[in-house]
């Protein structure tokens, strides 16, 4: 008798792809902070860290040590268990978008399908919706956990300013939504293979979108949340040790996720460009191409990661009353404007261009 | 027990423990990372009943908005400096009367009604994005017109209170 109706094999195979995903998302957000600063010191025209092993390969690693033997502090008025709590959830949201991303079609592996996606959700998109919005409460908690006026301030920022823009961005979604016709993002990336590119089809909704991605991520020019010579180090000017590593490392999984949604809504996914999939797949079979795509889509995501650190080391930071204008008088407006024009040629192209 | 039971077990104890913990807590920050749990199970609820929509939305709503303004207003106002004033003890019997005499009615509503035997049915797709749209644009376009005037009359009317007065010369 089953005492657990589980299947077992669809368990195992669901379970080793988020560990993979998981460790995937960590290993590039590692070498990430690696990344940015080569790009920054080649930008500022310095070398770099270059002394962990050849090129400073291994600086990452060292990186991540010095934070674990750093001395763990907690506040004495803080609360504990939310100051605990804090780093945990921006982590925690941070990782759990990679849950709808699809990181490729399918592989054909011991007699089995498997697609190389966590879950194909038929609301994919609003679910990546519901997680960003959720990672405002890592640094709320934080910072008001610090019982710092420095961090409390710095939350409030942080808070006030992705909620601002989630707004925009989701209404630039909807003129995309409006276009494919459906939430999955699977189904949109077979569109893209099909067709063109959304990027084509939707470029003053991807700029909207890709201003608010930044904001969401805190990156430079918006990282009001923790601007060091105002509030010292924002929400986490208390935190120390691998507390406030997991805060900065949230940073880098949200912008290589961020990266990988924007590569998959508006630049083709783990579509091939220039090839026709339908043949190519012919001539080297499914795991081969499972492999070509993989290796497509992380190449389109360092593309975006790059723009990050390259939009980061060349634009000041904001001040938070243009911050904000930004968000409310331009970049809504605009998406709103966005919408009903989308809105207005998808209705004319049904009519066949008829008023 | 299948799969669906067990999550159903799980969310079912879940919630009603954190909507235990929304009262019981003595910081109200607690009590709003509480009820963010039970927003949470609930959420998960209506995943096993297939309604993904109203799940995704339940979470970015509740959770993600409304939770995060009660966050907002309770960190800026610093309750913990000012401690809880202990209340009436005619008060607290008082609430707990009410409170059952809610509980009383409810359960009594709910067992003598006609879908009370009826199981959940799964595998419906009515809660899928899809039909719900179809079903909201098309049977209920006007009453759905209607609550969203009366939305952006309320945010007018936000606007209009939270306005700064402008100073008038005497």
């Amino acid at each position: 008798m089953h005492l657990l109706a589980i299947d077992w094999s669809l368990l195992t195979e669901k379970l080793v792809l988020i560990v993979v995903v998981v460790l995937i998302s960590l290993v590039v957000a590692m070498y990430s902070t690696y990344a940015e600063r080569k790009v920054a010191a080649i930008i500022q025209d310095r070398r770099g860290p270059n002394r962990a092993g050849p090129f400073g390969i291994l600086q990452p690693l060292a990186d991540g040590l010095k934070l674990f033997f750093k001395e763990e502090i907690v506040p004495k008025f803080s609360s504990k268990f939310l100051f605990i709590l804090g780093p945990g959830i921006a982590m925690l949201t941070a990782i759990m978008i990679g849950a709808v991303i699809p990181w490729g079609n399918k592989v054909h592996l011991f007699g089995r399908d498997i697609s190389l996606q966590i879950t194909d959700v038929n609301i994919g998109i609003l679910y990546v919706f519901g997680i960003v919005s959720l990672g405002v409460y890592g640094i709320m908690i934080g910072g008001w956990a610090s019982n710092n006026k420095y961090s409390l301030l710095g939350s409030m920022r942080a808070a006030s300013q992705i909620i601002s823009y989630e707004l925009a961005m989701g209404i630039s979604l909807i003129a995309l939504l409006m276009i494919t016709g459906t939430l999955s993002m699977k189904t949109m990336v077979g569109q893209q293979m099909d067709h063109v590119w959304n990027i084509f089809k939707q470029p003053l909704g991807f700029l909207i979108f890709l201003v608010c991605a930044f904001a969401e991520t805190n990156r430079t020019p918006f990282d009001l949340s923790e601007a060091e010579n105002e509030l010292i180090g924002g929400y986490h000017s208390e935190y120390s040790s691998m507390k406030l590593g997991f805060y900065l490392f949230a940073e880098y999984v949200n912008m290589f996720l961020s990266s990988a949604i924007m590569v998959t809504l508006f630049f083709g996914g783990y579509d091939i460009p220039f090839v026709n999939d339908a043949t190519f797949i012919h001539t080297i079979g499914t795991n081969w191409m499972a492999v070509f795509q993989g290796a497509v889509f992380f190449i389109k995501i360092v593309l975006f990661l790059f723009l990050f650190m390259w939009v980061r080391w060349t634009i000041p930071r904001f001040r938070y009353d243009q911050l904000m204008n930004l968000g409310w008088k331009v970049l809504l407006p605009l998406a709103l404007f966005n919408m009903l024009a989308t809105g207005s040629l998808v209705l004319l192209h049904q009519n066949h261009w008829h008023f | 027990m299948s799969t669906t039971q067990i999550l159903f077990w799980f969310l079912s104890i879940l919630a009603v423990l954190s909507a235990v913990g929304v009262v019981a807590s003595r910081n109200p920050i607690y009590s709003v990372l509480w009820l963010i749990v039970v927003f949470f199970s609930i959420s998960g609820q209506y995943v096993l009943m297939n309604a993904q929509f109203l799940a995704i939305v339940n979470v970015i709503v509740y959770a993600g908005a409304i939770m995060v303004l009660f966050t907002f207003v309770i960190m800026l106002m610093n309750l913990n400096e000012h401690p809880e004033i202990p209340k009436n003890v005619y008060l607290k019997a008082a609430g707990i009367i009410a409170g059952m005499c809610l509980l009383v009615v409810l359960v009594a509503a709910l067992a003598k009604s006609s879908n009370m035997h009826e199981s959940l049915r799964v595998g419906t797709n009515v809660g899928l994005i899809k039909y719900l749209g179809r079903t909201l644009f098309n049977d209920y376009v006007v009453p759905f017109e209607i609550s969203s005037v009366l939305f952006l009359s309320a945010m007018i009317g936000a606007v209009v209170i939270g306005r700064k007065e402008k100073e008038t010369v005497a």
